[in-house]
């Protein structure tokens, strides 16, 4: 067993949008800090989500904290994280079935969260989204947007690196290091090789999701946590650009975003064992709500290829004095575990939702503060924009004022990568010799995006390039570009057979996107699909890994 | 219109059945939609992938295997029939139905395979390759060619194998536009000063010691000439691997074939698909196109040769699989979730759907009656998983050949 050289202030676990979020603020603060997660960046529900920029709306009737606590970071986002935030405004419609009197309820709930909501005819919903079911009888503008979760947790983790925070994927923690009734650090598993080591630490800042259930378990405390889980799918193309949600109490199916070049329709919402939760499925009857309600939104989803199918688990903790987890908190919980169960070194930050994860940072970072006995260091993170985002707001970004100037198209691969990189998007090479070649056509990501990516974003497989990049995720589904991208990366590694079962891997991780939803044009792609890997190639599985 | 027989689908199996046909005399017309799976070859024709003899290793296929349903003997003479079909189209084949050969895959694996077009590298045992050294050689900035596996999958092999990149000035211009290497592309422009320049860049590159040069097969997608020149100017051993995407000799090979059927005096309808058939009881009279509408192709005979999903030719929705044009009973009516594995390299029952058919000339049926002059030939029938058997190319000519000849001896 191998000790990693540095002792820490606090190490992190869990490398979603929470952990990459404290990770920054504390290193920010000066912190010494580690980031532990047992696959890749934004592999547990950060990555499985809408991508909805809330505006807190689809709370104000319910949870009027909730509410204004997104339309809060909802304004920070837009701030901090531009190169991930689209401003697509959103709508609230009533249609014949609902009730057009909630829509007062609605409106005035709003405002009183402090959201700008406002009644527009259903000519106007019409005009500004010609995809919205036009039989809607009242529809409602609020400030929706669409955020990207990947390059949100992205930037986090680079801007932590940054300031000095160090960041170890695919590695699990396994255990604690005890002294007395503190927590002095972590045991650590090599997720891919299995090799073990230890990280001393004064503090252990639990942001591991819904897996922090099991984490606190490990450290002997309970946080009574309850996986449900949402199911999602994805269209093959954008066929609104305004978020469509249902004005009615928050159901099954009620929102459909628009992102990138796609769309979403989601979710479902259903309890699942912990069992579970390491290996979902959507299901044919979760496919069904999501066609039947996704079309009472957008009625041209009927006639739209679905690209594929996901689901993601949300932690749902229950209060701490009622173990059956009927009374749930949707609101962020912050634990002191020394002052809740005697166990000296140990925070959990869980509950929320991805649009409070800054927040959710903000409040674990202060509370590390507190009981490491750091004083005048304040939160900058709603301030300070990440990496991607600098530059005045409203202002176009590097390429963006070249492109204005001079009145010319840039190539779109060149506008693509910005627009997911933002202003690190100037490290990208478009001038040597390969790097503009195209890899992913549906998503336009050239070599040397590919390149940027594998050098700065913490790529070791093809499915972190596809979290970073995009690359696989349109219309082919990466069947033409997986093969080419996983030759660029064996240039990178020089590793040919772990290659070739990263290839497998990432084919196989697509396919089961897929056959949930394998009709139409998604079944001739998967059958090709296959016939390409499996007949023309010759890939065989990849027995080794179990990669995430 | 009226022909002896129209053939429903331009893939290999439809030209294998109309250019069999048409050599027979018979008036034949083929409506093809699009592209076929040949556009996407791997450039090897498979009968049944096993080591040793596919026709004996048919044996242990169930009963309503198509191959079960020929019959060993007739499998073996119309195995027997398909080089001359390709050679007289101009295309030369390595390899027999006696013994399978080992092509090499584009990322350095080794399948077994019944033909392979004259200019792909083959071997006839990969545990006992009879050259000792290789030097594989890409194209710069071509992305469909992984010259890295290809070289582990030779020096596991035991084959001592280098990697070189190269270029030539026609192929470098289409470097400056972001998609244009792709093999297609590079096809285009690599004849004549453009295959000298690259054949002098080869020679430059390999050293004496390569006893093998192998290239990725970009060459010449309209006839044999560009590949056999780059190999001659050479002049040394030389052999192509197969790339991703696109397949430039599947191209060739799709179009040399068509190019024979319509020599033969056939009728190739690229672009037009059949919308609906006219039927007389059990009998098919005429099938109505997007493009002649009204204007009828009629037929004594018919083949349907549309390919299983991929081609369309059979159409998954939400609930159902369906045979589009015609309505033909299918295997697998209801799409269940039963038809889907969650591992993609684990069997898919969907592979096996297909279109059900009656007698050893594979005639379809409708509401469980068969239409005595429709026949199905090729992926679209159901019982082979073409994938995991490797029976793809097999199926495809040995069932159209079945069919013409049945065609043949009935008038």
């Amino acid at each position: 067993m191998s000790t990693l050289k540095t002792e820490y202030d606090v190490i992190i676990v869990g490398g979603g949008a929470t952990g990459a979020g404290t990770a920054r603020d504390c290193a920010l603060r000066g912190l010494r800090v580690l980031l532990i997660e047992r696959f890749d960046l934004t592999a547990g529900a950060t990555g499985r989500n809408h991508g909805l920029l809330h505006s807190g709306a689809r709370y104000a009737v319910t949870d009027r904290e909730s509410a204004t606590e997104c339309i809060r970071e909802n304004m920070t986002l837009r701030r901090i994280a531009r190169h991930c935030v689209e401003d697509t405004g959103g709508l609230f419609i009533t249609l014949p079935e609902d009730d057009l009197n909630y829509q007062n309820t609605f409106i005035d709930a709003c405002l009183a969260a402090g959201i700008s909501a406002k009644e527009i005819s259903p000519d106007e919903a019409r005009r500004i989204e010609p995809a919205v079911n036009p039989s809607l009888i009242g529809a409602v503008k609020v400030p929706d947007g669409a955020i990207d979760p990947f390059r949100l947790t992205t930037a986090n983790i680079i801007d932590a690196t940054r300031h000095g925070a160090e960041i170890l994927t695919y590695h699990e923690v396994t255990g604690f290091i005890r002294s007395g009734s503190a927590i002095k650090g972590v045991e650590i598993r090599n997720s891919r090789s299995g090799a073990m080591s230890k990280a001393f630490g004064n503090l252990v800042i639990n942001a591991a999701g819904i897996w922090g259930h099991l984490l606190a378990k490990k450290a002997g405390v309970e946080v009574n946590m309850f996986p449900a889980k949402g199911s999602l799918l994805i269209f093959g193309h954008r066929v609104n650009n305004t978020v469509i949600n249902r004005c009615r109490k928050p159901a099954n199916a009620d929102i459909l975003v628009p992102g990138d070049t796609i769309c979403l329709i989601g979710t479902t919402s259903d309890r699942v064992p912990f069992s579970e939760i390491d290996n979902m499925e959507v299901t044919p009857e979760e496919v069904a709500v999501l066609i039947g309600e996704g079309q009472k939104l957008a009625p041209s989803l009927a006639t739209t290829r679905i690209l594929r199918a996901y689901s993601g688990v949300r932690p749902l903790v229950a209060d701490d004095n009622d173990p059956s987890g009927r009374s749930i908190s949707r609101g962020i919980v912050c634990l002191d575990h020394s002052t809740r169960d005697g166990l000296d070194g140990l925070i959990t930050i869980t509950g929320g939702k991805l649009m409070t994860y800054r927040l959710m940072a903000e409040m674990a970072s202060d509370m590390a503060c507190r009981k490491l006995g750091i004083e005048g260091k304040s939160c900058v993170t709603a301030e300070q924009p990440l990496p991607g985002s600098n530059g005045k707001p409203d202002e176009p970004t590097a390429t963006g004022r070249f492109h204005r100037k001079h009145i010319i198209d840039l190539p779109t691969e060149q506008l693509a990568a910005e627009s997911r990189h933002g202003d690190m998007a100037r490290s990208i090479e478009w001038t040597g010799s390969d790097s503009g070649a195209l890899v992913c056509e549906c998503e336009q990501v050239s070599v040397g995006e590919v390149d940027f990516a594998i050098n700065k974003l913490h790529v070791h497989n093809l499915i972190n390039l596809r979290r970073r990049t995009r690359l696989g995720m349109g219309t082919c589904q990466g069947h033409l570009c997986a093969c080419r991208a996983a030759g660029l990366l064996e240039k990178a590694d020089k590793c040919t057979s772990d290659a070739l079962d990263d290839l497998s891997s990432f084919i196989n991780e697509r396919w089961k996107g897929m056959y949930p939803v394998a009709w139409g044009d998604t079944m001739s792609e998967i059958q090709m699909m296959a016939w390409m890997y499996e007949g023309v190639a010759g890939l065989t599985p990849d027995l080794t890994s179990e990669q995430q | 219109m009226k022909f002896d027989t129209v053939i429903i689908g331009g893939g290999l199996s439809g030209l294998t059945a109309g250019i069999s046909l048409a050599e027979a005399g018979r008036k034949v017309a083929i409506v093809s939609t699009g592209q076929s799976a040949m556009h996407f070859s791997s450039g090897s024709l498979e009968l049944l992938s096993c080591p040793g003899n596919p026709i004996e290793a048919m044996a242990k296929l169930p009963s309503d295997h198509p191959y079960s349903r020929l019959g060993a003997d007739r499998a073996a003479r119309f195995a027997a029939e398909v080089p001359g079909i390709f050679a007289r189209a101009g295309i030369k084949t390595a390899g027999t139905h006696e013994a399978n050969h080992y092509r090499l895959t584009p990322v350095g694996m080794f399948k077994p395979a019944w033909l392979t077009l004259e200019d792909y590298i083959t071997v006839e045992n990969p545990a006992d390759i009879p050259w000792r050294s290789a030097c594989v050689i890409n194209l710069h900035g071509f992305l469909d060619f992984y010259p890295d596996f290809i070289a582990a999958g030779l020096n596991r092999a035991g084959v001592s194998t280098r990697t070189v990149a190269i270029s030539a000035p026609a192929i470098e211009r289409r470097r400056e536009s972001t998609t244009e290497m792709r093999a297609t592309n590079i096809a285009r422009v690599l004849h004549g000063d453009t295959a000298k320049e690259l054949a002098r860049a080869i020679r430059n590159a390999a050293s004496p010691d390569d006893e093998m040069i192998l290239l990725p097969a970009v060459a010449g997608f309209r006839d044999f000439e560009a590949s056999r020149m780059l190999k001659a100017e050479v002049g040394r051993p030389m052999a192509y691997v197969a790339t991703m995407g696109t397949s430039v000799p599947g191209v060739r090979a799709q179009l040399m074939l068509e190019r024979r059927f319509t020599a033969l005096g056939g009728t190739y309808l690229p672009g037009d698909t059949v919308v609906r058939g006219h039927f007389d009881g059990t009998r098919l009279k005429a099938v109505e196109t997007a493009n002649f509408r009204s204007d009828l192709l009629h037929a004594r005979d018919f083949i349907l040769t549309s390919g299983s999903f991929f081609s369309r030719g059979l159409v998954a929705t939400p609930e159902r699989v369906e045979e589009p044009v015609f309505g033909l009973d299918v295997s697998t009516p209801v799409r269940s979730p039963e038809l889907f594995n969650k591992d993609l390299f684990s069997p898919q029952p969907f592979m096996k759907s297909g279109i059900l058919t009656q007698g050893s000339d594979f005639k379809a049926m409708r509401d469980g009656l068969p239409i005595e002059n429709l026949h199905v030939c090729g992926s679209a029938l159901a019982g082979a998983d073409a994938l995991k058997e490797g029976s793809g190319a097999g199926i495809a000519t040995l069932t159209a050949l079945a069919v013409s000849e049945k065609l043949k001896n009935n008038n």
